[in-house]
């Protein structure tokens, strides 16, 4: 098997292709085959790829199952994981079935709808196994169309809005990474990352229009990058185009977007902005940290008054995020492992709670709080589930919620104490924001008359969410299946890091001498 | 057989919770019951056959990370122990007091099932308590910490129906994380400084962190002392002490075995057992040990003046637990942990015993609160009347005084040892401070719960006569935990008294504690300089006596006011109307926080999104963007006709273009 990554981002890809070109008809059968296929293909994708779990070491902190190909334009495809990245390639293999299923309801254009997921699927999937630049840029640019698709055509009033929000975003920040790209071509010779990995970029003083810059072209690179990503994850103040676009986009375009999509900001501070320009991630430490520190909070008081579920939730995506940030920028084991862990959490939790959202969306086709109230009383198994969820996100301990915050947290304690006690009230605003939320959706007399005749979820919800709960909790109480599979690589990872602030720092010495 | 304990109730909450369909209510309600008493048996031979020596059991694996490394298991030392027998006896008993108070509830319909959830979530609490109490590691108590939370916000606001339950859950889980707040914030302090959070490590390190300074937030801090402050506002937002507190009395919104289980026997003196447990770090933080004394003193204080004036049961009681509380609070801030732990057992056997009674009144005058409707119940539910005599007989602390040095043994209800050994600690501990609040807030114990007494059962029927004549006494099921409560109540304080203070030698085997042992080897710690103990011994007879006197007081002033000149309350509440008001309205705490926290927080908010996010963040970028938006929306028109497939490939075109570029200027190179 040796070409196994290849065969699980391509399995969605080759599905997509069948769809589109056998598949005719508009008729509710071929609406059905589609999404039977999407279901089975995403499904085999998740079988195969737990080859990997299988099949990997954790304690060799180098690249695993690599391939590599000449490609076309002088260009190579290489793709390999290592413990940074193959739990990701792993979440989206495991969330992308429950995404399918979670669209089921859809009745327009469904076979393009499948085939935008699948499209996406093999996207998402290639951005986290590719270890070639251009490659990975290709994946990460390319991701966003599928997704524009999704929110500009199956979305709500104001998706042409929202996507074209999304997009710009995503893609200004994205062109400033393409051109510290090719600067770094330029100056490594070779656009392959685990070579680009060992390449040290220059950090001494940079003098640009009479500006002294410290770090010099690391930072400036590292800035480049930094712009998509702040914008990917998203980080304070880059996030508004986020409650926008959860608001308007499908069920499934949400759940995706949130559980993985934003991950691929978080995994590129660990693929690029860390072990590539450490001296400049160093300089910049404090101003990341601060950012997550002020998202924490700035976006959990913004998720109080909010009036509509899904922007809700949005918001409190950005206030988890920031944990990521900062966990990540605390750069030590406990931040980083934390990182990893949140966003790994933050995957399956944040999913489900777009998914509870979709649930009663789907009956009531309204997203306005104040149309609900008093669910438990018709939905008991409703209100269970998303009590559960709403747990995990205020981080109860003994859900997987609670591990992520807990270590980038400790983290951060030991890097700068003001930005840890700021981030920790963050456990006061997040169980404000998301009992008030339960409060007014679930709890309280069912009088409105609307609400009378609602169901209860039914077999197939209750198989999307059983998944998602299983998880949250396994990982909650065993929280060493992630961290014993990311630990040795954020080992490697910081040592690396130390060691060129140690050598940056002696050369600075050095010329002072 | 310790993991049977831990895990029996989580067993009969899941079962109970998602098995009730099948197994039917009624076998739900008897399993959870069944499986408590299991635990409670097993708990009390664990407690009896416990053999001074500290053991650990792993279980599983918890979180690891670099050094940080967990696990889930058990500690079993003698205050693991002495909680585990309180937990588990307590809820055995409010498990089958249950059976008969939730027998039949107003608050649903008849096509409403109720009682197994409400007996899943009395088991689940009673798990994460037992987690809590055997914890090896912070982490580990921290998930209890937050589980009992939970369920005590499951608990709170079981009646989701009435809108004042959800606000007091919410109320009471977001007061506590305030508490959490400082919880985690002192565990990562730990972390940082001893690279560890398991006890035994910790407690190795107490003596290095006495003589370090860290740099945390604006200035230096006396490491211990940060660590002791930072765990203390933890401690004081799970057992409501003073700025922390104003969630219990919202939380008697909950049923009555709530109330007795959690917000008086068990979840509320996790906060005492937390500080008890951390003995061998706060024998080294003399700071942060003085703040515990002087906010404990404080909390029985204030909390005891609001109590005066209550005219709802369950508040009066309420309010009573924040103050004994805070008695518990005074004793660990003085040194004398063991004396803490005494008060802790004694009240939650009285305290249960007193909600428990109450919850008798409550079903007996269907479902009336207030104290003013009440009145000569003595006739009408004597059972029920003497359990609540006896209660009040202990939480007043009547017992004989100076009978030690008479008869060589003391004699007195259970209250009377606890919470006299207390304020003689605060005494000898050199706190007049916390000694002169004590013994006032001992006074007005006394005349609050004397209060209570003749309010509910003396004197002529005030309220509806239909309530009246229809009073009945409970069942059996209801009236034997009140038995059991009332054996501890009276026994518990004479039976205990030389284990947890009385006799130096006892306490010493008891606690497991050696001369010059290092901290960390016995179940509590006391330092070589701490003598409290010994020289509360030797305290002056005034001061033995003051408690006393104070509750003698207190009783007379109660029978002057409420039996023999009944119409002095309103003529006193008229005279002193800004001081009754002030009492009566908790000290304004709650207008305050809303005024200064709740308020500010929504407005922020909404400032936030609107100005922030709406005008500043997409006003600039809309700005910059406004060359580019007009040419997007013209593509926009197209899309929605159905043309983004064709834009969409235009992208991955334009992409392509892009990469081209770069191969061919980068190839240059």
């Amino acid at each position: 098997m040796g070409n196994l990554l290849s065969i699980i981002t391509f399995i969605p890809l080759v599905a997509a292709a069948i769809l589109a070109l056998f598949l005719r008809g508009n008729d509710e059968a071929s609406a059905r085959n589609a999404k039977w296929l999407a279901l089975i293909a995403t499904i085999a994708t998740f079988a195969v790829s737990l080859a990997l779990l299988f099949g990997f070491d954790p304690k060799n902190t180098g690249f695993q199952f690599v391939e590599e190909h000449a490609w076309i334009l002088g260009f190579h495809y290489k793709v390999g994981v290592d413990g940074l990245s193959v739990l990701f390639v792993l979440l989206t293999t495991a969330l992308m079935p429950l995404t399918i299923a979670a669209c089921w309801g859809v009745e327009m254009r469904v076979k393009e709808y499948m085939i935008a997921f699948l499209v996406l699927e093999s996207l998402m999937l290639g951005v986290f196994v590719a270890l070639d630049m251009v490659l990975f840029y290709l994946f990460f640019e390319a991701g966003l169309i599928p997704m524009f698709l999704i929110i500009g055509i199956w979305g709500g009033k104001r998706r042409i809005y929202a996507s074209f929000k999304f997009f710009l975003y995503t893609f200004l920040g994205s062109v400033l990474m393409l051109v510290a790209m090719v600067v770094m071509y330029r100056d490594a010779g070779t656009t392959d990352i685990p070579t680009l990995l060992t390449h040290q970029f220059s950090a001494g003083p940079l003098n640009l229009f009479g500006w002294q810059i410290a770090g010099g072209l690391q930072t400036m690179l590292f800035l480049a990058f930094f712009a998509s990503f702040a914008v990917k994850m998203p980080m304070w103040p880059f996030h508004t185009w986020l409650p926008d676009a959860h608001v308007e986009a499908p069920t499934a375009g949400s759940v995706v977007l949130a559980a993985i999509l934003l991950k691929m900001g978080g995994y590129g501070f660990l693929r690029f902005s860390l072990p590539m320009f450490p001296v400049a991630s160093h300089i910049l430490t404090p101003l990341v940290l601060w950012m997550s520190a002020i998202a924490i909070v700035y976006t959990s008081l913004v998720a109080l008054v909010q009036e509509d579920m899904k922007k809700l939730i949005a918001y409190s995506s950005v206030a988890h995020m920031g944990f990521v940030t900062m966990g990540i920028f605390a750069m030590n084991q406990q931040g980083l492992d934390g990182a990893m862990f949140q966003m790994i959490s933050h995957g399956f939790v944040s999913g489900a709670l777009f998914l509870s959202v979709g649930v009663i969306y789907d009956r009531m086709h309204t997203r306005d709080i104040a149309a609900y109230g008093g669910l438990v009383n018709r939905m008991p198994v409703y209100a269970l589930i998303f009590m559960f969820f709403t747990m995990a996100n205020v981080g109860l301990p003994g859900t997987s919620g609670f591990v992520g915050e807990f270590l980038t947290l400790m983290g951060t304690f030991q890097v700068n104490t003001w930005v840890a006690a700021v981030a920790t009230s963050g456990v006061i605003f997040s169980a404000s924001y998301a009992l008030y939320l339960y409060r007014r959706v679930v709890f309280g007399a069912l009088v409105k008359d609307s609400l009378k005749a609602i169901t209860d979820m039914d077999l197939r919800e209750r198989l999307i969410f059983a998944p998602l709960v299983a998880m949250t909790l396994l990982l909650g109480i065993y929280p060493s299946l992630v961290t014993d599979i990311v630990g040795p690589s954020v080992t490697a990872l910081i040592s690396h890091v130390d060691t060129a602030v140690a050598g940056a720092a002696a050369q600075t010495q050095a010329a002072k001498n | 057989m310790e993991p049977i304990i831990l895990f029996a109730p989580l067993v009969g909450a899941l079962i109970g919770g998602f098995g009730w369909k099948i197994i039917g209510e009624r076998s739900a309600q008897v399993l959870t019951t069944a499986l408590l008493f299991l635990a409670c048996v097993l708990s009390w031979v664990v407690f009896i056959g416990f053999d001074g020596v500290t053991k650990h059991i792993e279980i599983l694996r918890y979180i690891s990370s670099g050094s940080l490394d967990t696990y889930w298991g058990i500690r079993l030392d003698r205050l693991t122990t002495i909680m585990l027998i309180v937990v588990t006896t307590v809820s055995s008993l409010v498990h089958l007091y249950s059976m008969g108070y939730m027998a039949h509830d107003e608050n649903w319909g008849d096509d409403e099932p109720y009682r197994a959830r409400f007996f899943a979530y009395l088991s689940f609490f009673t798990f994460t308590m037992l987690a809590l109490v055997t914890a090896d590691n912070l982490v580990q108590m921290f998930f209890g910490w937050e589980g009992v939370g939970v369920a005590s916000y499951l608990l709170i606001g079981f009646y989701y129906k009435k809108p004042s339950a959800n606000a007091a859950a919410i109320k009471a889980f977001v007061v506590n994380r305030v508490g959490d707040f400082g919880f985690a914030l002192g565990i990562f302090a730990l972390f940082y400084l001893t690279d560890s959070i398991n006890f035994d490590t910790v407690f190795a390190h107490v003596g290095d962190l006495a003589k370090m300074n860290v740099h945390f937030l604006w200035t230096q801090w006396n490491a211990a002392n940060l660590i002791g402050v930072l765990l203390f506002i933890g401690a004081s937002g799970k057992s409501a002490q003073l700025f922390l507190h104003t969630w219990l009395p919202d939380a008697m919104e909950g049923p009555t075995p709530v109330s007795a289980l959690i917000h008086a026997a068990t979840m509320v003196t996790a906060g005492v057992f937390l500080i008890c447990r951390m003995s061998p770090l706060y024998e080294f933080a003399p700071s942060a040990r003085e703040l515990v004394l002087v906010m404990g003193a404080s909390t029985a204080f204030f909390a005891a003046t609001v109590g005066l004036v209550q005219n709802d049961i369950k508040r009066v009681i309420a309010y009573s637990t924040c103050s004994q509380l805070g008695y518990m609070f005074a004793a660990a801030g003085s040194g004398v942990y063991g004396v803490a732990m005494f008060h802790l057992l004694t009240h939650a056997f009285f305290k249960a015993m007193l909600f428990l009674g109450a919850g008798s009144v409550i079903t007996a005058m269907h479902h009336e609160q207030d104290m003013r409707n009440y009145g000569g119940l003595r006739k009408k539910i004597p059972l029920t009347f003497w359990a609540m005599m006896i209660g009040t007989l202990a939480i007043t602390g009547v017992g004989i005084p100076f009978s030690k040095e008479m008869f060589g043994l003391p004699i007195g209800f259970a209250g009377f040892l606890s919470k006299d050994a207390i304020i003689e600690s605060t005494f000898a501990g050199g706190s007049m401070y916390a000694f002169w609040l004590l013994v006032i807030a001992a006074a007005f114990t006394s005349f609050y719960s004397w209060r209570l007494m003749f309010m509910t059962f003396y004197g002529e029927p005030k309220g509806d006569h239909h309530a009246y004549d229809h009073a009945h006494e409970s069942p059996l099921n209801m009236l034997i935990p009140l038995g059991v409560l009332a054996l501890g109540a009276t026994f518990g304080g004479m039976i205990w008294y030389n284990s947890f203070f009385g006799n130096e030698a006892t306490m010493a085997h008891f606690f497991s504690l050696k001369d010059g042992a290092a901290p960390g080897a016995g179940a509590i710690y006391m330092g070589a300089q701490n003598h409290v103990i010994a020289m509360a011994h030797e305290s002056p007879m005034w001061v033995s006596l003051s408690p006393f006197i104070a509750m003698v007081l207190g009783f007379a002033v109660a029978w002057k006011m409420y039996i023999r000149s009944p119409e002095l309350p309103a003529i006193f509440a008229a005279s002193q109307r800004p001081l009754y008001l002030f009492l009566l309205n908790k000290w304004y705490f709650d207008e305050i926080y809303d005024a200064i926290f709740v308020k500010p927080a929504f407005w922020v908010g909404r400032m936030l999104w609107k100005k922030g996010d709406g005008e500043v963040i997409d006003g600039t970028i809309d700005g910059v963007a406004m060359g580019i938006v007009p040419f997007f929306t013209r593509l926009a028109g197209r899309a929605q006709s159905g043309y983004l497939f064709h834009y969409a490939f235009a992208m991955v075109i334009g992409i392509g273009v892009l990469m081209t570029w770069m191969t061919l200027t980068g190839g240059a190179h």
